[in-house]
């Protein structure tokens, strides 16, 4: 089942195309990860997936199946002309259940202890109980090795920590759809590595995630889908060996050849 | 003058510096904050209307102020001013200057927040409302605490402008004492006296901000 379509998805800032009719659906359970160089609009698009960025033109749908009931939530349609119009503020505000994002500066709130950064949310939002929501989040935290942190603030843990704890802080949601904006690009290399180590758990757990990412090793290792962007355009997509060990594409080529030379 | 008779005379004045100090904080944090959202405002009228506020109130004396709000009912409508009036006058002049001054500096604690956090909220499903209050705000209390300390230390001293129009506060009495006695012992004491409470001032504030650095 695709959980997320994205259909013909146009944005441009002051004049200069980001995203030229990009086209794409995540099905659930995958890991898909999106490469390309600084500028090629995988940011932008990730932030129109989870709403950060309203999109020019272009329908973003997400769908999720609950008792074997499925419900589409229609984020966007075209009008005639091809531009996008969104819906109504209440079906927005259901569709943000739908997804989580980590960020690559981790976006904690520095004044609330990690515990609160995992249950605020859950607690205010999804008027969860609070004792269920404390109980997730211990549970994560465990997950994230981090129970010891659970009173501590953001600004005193380390940067693998933090966004330990903006994973777990997403997840509590239990979003169908995960996604991550290079969630190590902030981080030292020995940091790097829990990180990815935690999204490898999750990807084994059957996860539905999409990853942009610089991590071209990792992407390899851990996507079932790979995309390559470049100019606001999907070059190439496939199986990662494809994409990222025997692509055909120049393009591709060019971009992972500059990654192998540094 | 006996040195006992004069202190509780400055007493006195000083009770009512102290009423002053206290109503316009009590009033003008929160209009300043109503202030900031106006200012901030995504509608061009309102935000004009607030900067066209937040210009006068800055830009012209605050004892002026005093005059024209203490007068303004008698020359405006006719309203015979009452002795009540002259001291609502004084607290509604303050208030609305020194909510200008917080406005500002409130704006500067509310910009300085990271976008990312206005992000994070949005993506976790929190409303706008829930997004200011519960993430922004907090914070921006934190910020704006040195600067917002500065404007209440300029408070203490600027209860002295009441004089002008005759509030019965420690600098008028200390004033009518000197004069009255010839001596300037009157003066000296009200000096201490907005010295200690400035310190204090400091000191509070102080306590408030290690009390807010258990984050960073």
């Amino acid at each position: 089942m695709e959980v997320l379509t994205m259909r013909n998805v146009r944005k441009s800032f002051e004049g200069t195309e980001v995203l030229k009719d990009i086209s794409f659906s995540v099905q659930k359970g995958e890991v898909v990860a999106l490469i390309g160089p600084s500028g090629s609009g995988k940011s932008t698009l990730l932030r129109c997936a989870t709403l950060l960025e309203t999109m020019d033109g272009g329908e973003l749908i997400y769908r999720d199946a609950e008792n074997g009931a499925v419900t589409d939530y229609v984020v966007c349609k075209n009008d005639e002309n091809g531009n996008s119009v969104y819906s109504s503020p209440a079906v927005l505000r259901d569709v943000r259940r739908q997804y989580g994002l980590v960020f690559q500066n981790f976006n904690l709130f520095p004044h609330y202890t990690v515990l609160k950064n995992i249950t605020d949310a859950p607690i205010s939002v999804q008027k969860i109980d609070k004792a269920e929501a404390e109980k997730t989040a211990y549970a994560l935290l465990e997950k994230m090795g981090l129970s010891d942190k659970a009173n501590a603030y953001p600004g005193f843990l380390s940067g693998g920590q933090q966004q330990r704890v903006s994973i777990a802080r997403a997840l509590a949601l239990n979003p169908e759809v995960l996604f991550f904006d290079e969630p190590t690009s902030a981080l030292d290399p020995e940091l790097t590595v829990e990180i990815l180590k935690v999204i490898k758990e999750l990807a084994a757990e059957d996860t539905t995630m999409v990853i942009v990412t610089h991590e071209i090793e990792f992407a390899r290792k851990v996507a079932d889908r790979v995309i390559f962007m470049a100019d606001g355009v999907i070059v190439e997509e496939g199986a990662p060996d494809d994409v990222i060990l025997n692509s055909k594409n120049e393009r591709t080529r060019a971009f992972l050849g500059q990654l192998q030379n540094r | 003058m006996d040195f006992t008779l004069m202190l509780t005379q400055l007493a006195e004045g000083m009770v009512v510096t102290l009423e002053i100090f206290f109503l316009t904080l009590i009033f003008s944090l929160p209009l300043g904050l109503v202030a900031t959202f106006g200012r901030m405002s995504s509608n061009g009228l309102i935000r004009n209307i607030t900067k066209l506020y937040i210009s006068v109130m800055r830009g012209t004396p605050l004892m002026l102020q005093l005059f024209v709000v203490f007068y303004a009912p008698f020359y405006l409508f006719k309203i015979p001013l009452s002795s009540e009036w002259r001291f609502i006058a004084c607290i509604v002049a303050f208030v609305i200057n020194y909510a200008a001054y917080f406005a500002e500096i409130f704006r500067a604690g509310i910009e300085s927040i990271p976008k990312g956090q206005y992000e994070a909220a949005h993506v976790l499903g929190y409303s706008k409302g829930q997004t200011f209050f519960k993430i922004i705000l907090p914070q921006m209390v934190k910020r704006v605490l040195p600067p917002v300390t500065n404007e209440m230390i300029t408070l203490v001293k600027d209860t002295s402008l009441a004089f002008s129009i005759n509030i019965m506060e420690m600098f008028t009495t200390a004033k009518e004492i000197a004069s009255g006695q010839k001596n300037i012992m009157a003066l000296v004491a009200a000096g201490v006296f907005y010295f200690v409470f400035n310190f204090l001032v400091a000191a509070v504030m102080e306590r408030v901000e290690k009390k807010l650095a258990y984050y960073r």
